[in-house]
């Protein structure tokens, strides 16, 4: 099948194994099309697509962007901090003007949880969530675990440990899903307050000790602090933090064995990895940027795809 | 099903040689020309042609697999996109002579749709086109074959079939075949 089972991509949650593993073909095409001397093809040249950040983004906006324009849409990018928002506009009515503008698909980021759902079933667009709040953030996920596809093959029984700030991670909930749906063992592992209470539930394994955890698994997937999101003190310092669950290269090296090291970015350096382990060999990083632009290629083109 | 066989294993051997014959005669010694297949179904027969062509003249033509799918002009106008398959091409095209490998030529669409995808690579010096069957009666764009196995006459409700051995077949067959009605 090359169809999504899906006309909207709201969370990994929602879609099945055969949805990720058509996304992770697709975009393995996209990554030879974007490495080409001309990287633009015309598949999207009649549809429009309108970018709406309502939280701030670096990455994945001009991600997003660019795989939209590598594909030949017409783009429209609206953020929240100088728009009608402020005004007291609602959602629903912020979309539908946009998409009165004749737009296709809507890509939005939002602090809400659940705020892309909402809009699915109000708007006729497809949707594609690019964040929503500490819920979900699939097309992280998804290159995520195109990333580790690529370096390690076939994730099924695989070992893959999530480190860092769990409670208010949408990386973390989307990388789950992903990875246990594509066979991979998954493991959490932070300091008990950013840890959700009933993370096992999802069946995953728990582990508060970070040496364990790099010494389980084949992949770490280290994620920022995000003081953001936190209205209370989760942990005494960051220096504590840093001591404790930060990962540096001598760590890294001290495990004789491969390990594969990621990262969503931005990377806080210093707190939850060095700069030494950041930059070496056995991080992924840079890659999981070029393939984030394959992805989400992959993914809008799918859903883009669907005779209306 | 109704099925006539339009070329045999022995007549397929044939019509290879002789196209190989023509390639060989207007390239010389293939110096400043490459071969690429479409994907999916011409690349089996590029690798044949390339193979027959190193057997006949000891030239080492450059190949690769070209995949048009992200330059078809039928998206969103399916039910569903088509799924890609690997474009495989190390080399750049740019003051090339191309020749283009399909298997059959129906609408002339996919051949379009090609020619767009391989502009990524560069701009050719010439673009040639080869197929094993042309469907001269069903085109809808302006595109002729530069290398031809055999014409045939068809209609939109019929199938050309080319099969291969050790691809699921015995043996080497070109057939045409009605398609089923719903």
């Amino acid at each position: 099948m090359s169809q999504l089972s899906t006309r909207h991509l709201l969370g990994i949650k929602d879609v099945t194994e055969s949805d990720i593993r058509l996304i992770l073909e697709t975009a393995a095409n996209f990554k030879e099309v974007i490495n080409r001397p001309i990287k633009k093809v015309p598949s999207l040249r009649d549809i429009t697509i309108a970018n709406i950040f309502f939280e701030n983004s670096t990455r994945t906006r001009l991600s997003f962007e660019l795989a939209e324009k590598r594909l030949s849409a017409d783009v429209v990018n609206f953020s929240s901090s100088n728009s009608s928002v402020k005004k007291g506009e609602t959602l629903v009515d912020t979309v539908n003007n946009i998409l009165a503008m004749k737009v296709d698909m809507v890509v939005m980021r939002h602090a809400s949880p659940g705020a892309p759902h909402f809009l699915s079933r109000n708007v006729k667009a497809n949707i594609v969530n690019a964040g929503d709040g500490t819920h979900e953030h699939p097309t992280q996920a998804l290159l995520d675990s195109f990333s580790m596809q690529e370096k390690l093959g076939d994730l099924a029984g695989k070992k893959v440990a999530i480190i860092g700030d769990i409670l208010h991670s949408r990386v973390a909930l989307s990388n789950i899903f992903c990875l246990q749906k594509l066979g991979a063992e998954v493991m959490v592992c932070g300091p008990i307050t950013l840890l959700p209470k009933y993370i096992s539930s999802l069946g995953v394994k728990v582990e508060l000790d970070v040496k364990k955890a790099l010494e389980w698994c084949d992949v770490a997937n280290v994620l920022r602090i995000q003081l953001e999101r936190q209205q209370i003190k989760y942990f005494p310092s960051l220096r504590e933090y840093s001591l404790y669950y930060g990962i540096n290269k001598k760590m890294l090296d001290s495990l004789n064995k491969e390990i594969v090291l990621m990262h969503p970015g931005p990377i806080n350096r210093g707190v939850e990895l060095s700069s030494d382990a950041a930059d070496s060999a056995h991080s992924i990083i840079l890659d999981q940027v070029e393939n984030g632009v394959a992805v989400r290629m992959a993914v809008l083109y799918l859903l883009a795809g669907a005779r209306n | 099903m109704q099925k006539r066989l339009v070329l045999d294993q022995q007549q397929i051997a044939i019509t290879l040689k002789r196209i190989c014959y023509q390639l060989i005669e207007n390239h010389d010694d293939f110096d400043n020309t490459v071969i690429l297949g479409l994907q999916p179904r011409g690349t089996i027969l590029m690798e044949k042609i390339v193979k027959l062509l190193e057997e006949i003249s000891g030239d080492k033509v450059p190949f690769g697999a070209l995949d048009a799918t992200f330059h078809r002009d039928d998206f969103r106008r399916r039910d569903f996109p088509l799924k890609a398959n690997e474009t495989k091409i190390d080399f750049l095209v740019e003051g090339k002579k191309v020749i283009l490998i399909d298997d059959v030529l129906y609408k002339g669409r996919s051949v379009r749709a090609a020619m767009d995808a391989m502009i990524a690579f560069g701009r050719p010096q010439k673009v040639e086109l080869l197929v094993l069957v042309d469907r001269k009666l069903t085109r809808d764009y302006p595109i002729m074959p530069d290398y031809c196995g055999i014409r045939v006459n068809t209609l939109d409700s019929q199938y050309v079939v080319v099969e291969w051995a050790g691809k699921g077949q015995e043996q080497d067959a070109i057939w045409i075949t009605e398609k089923v009605k719903n």
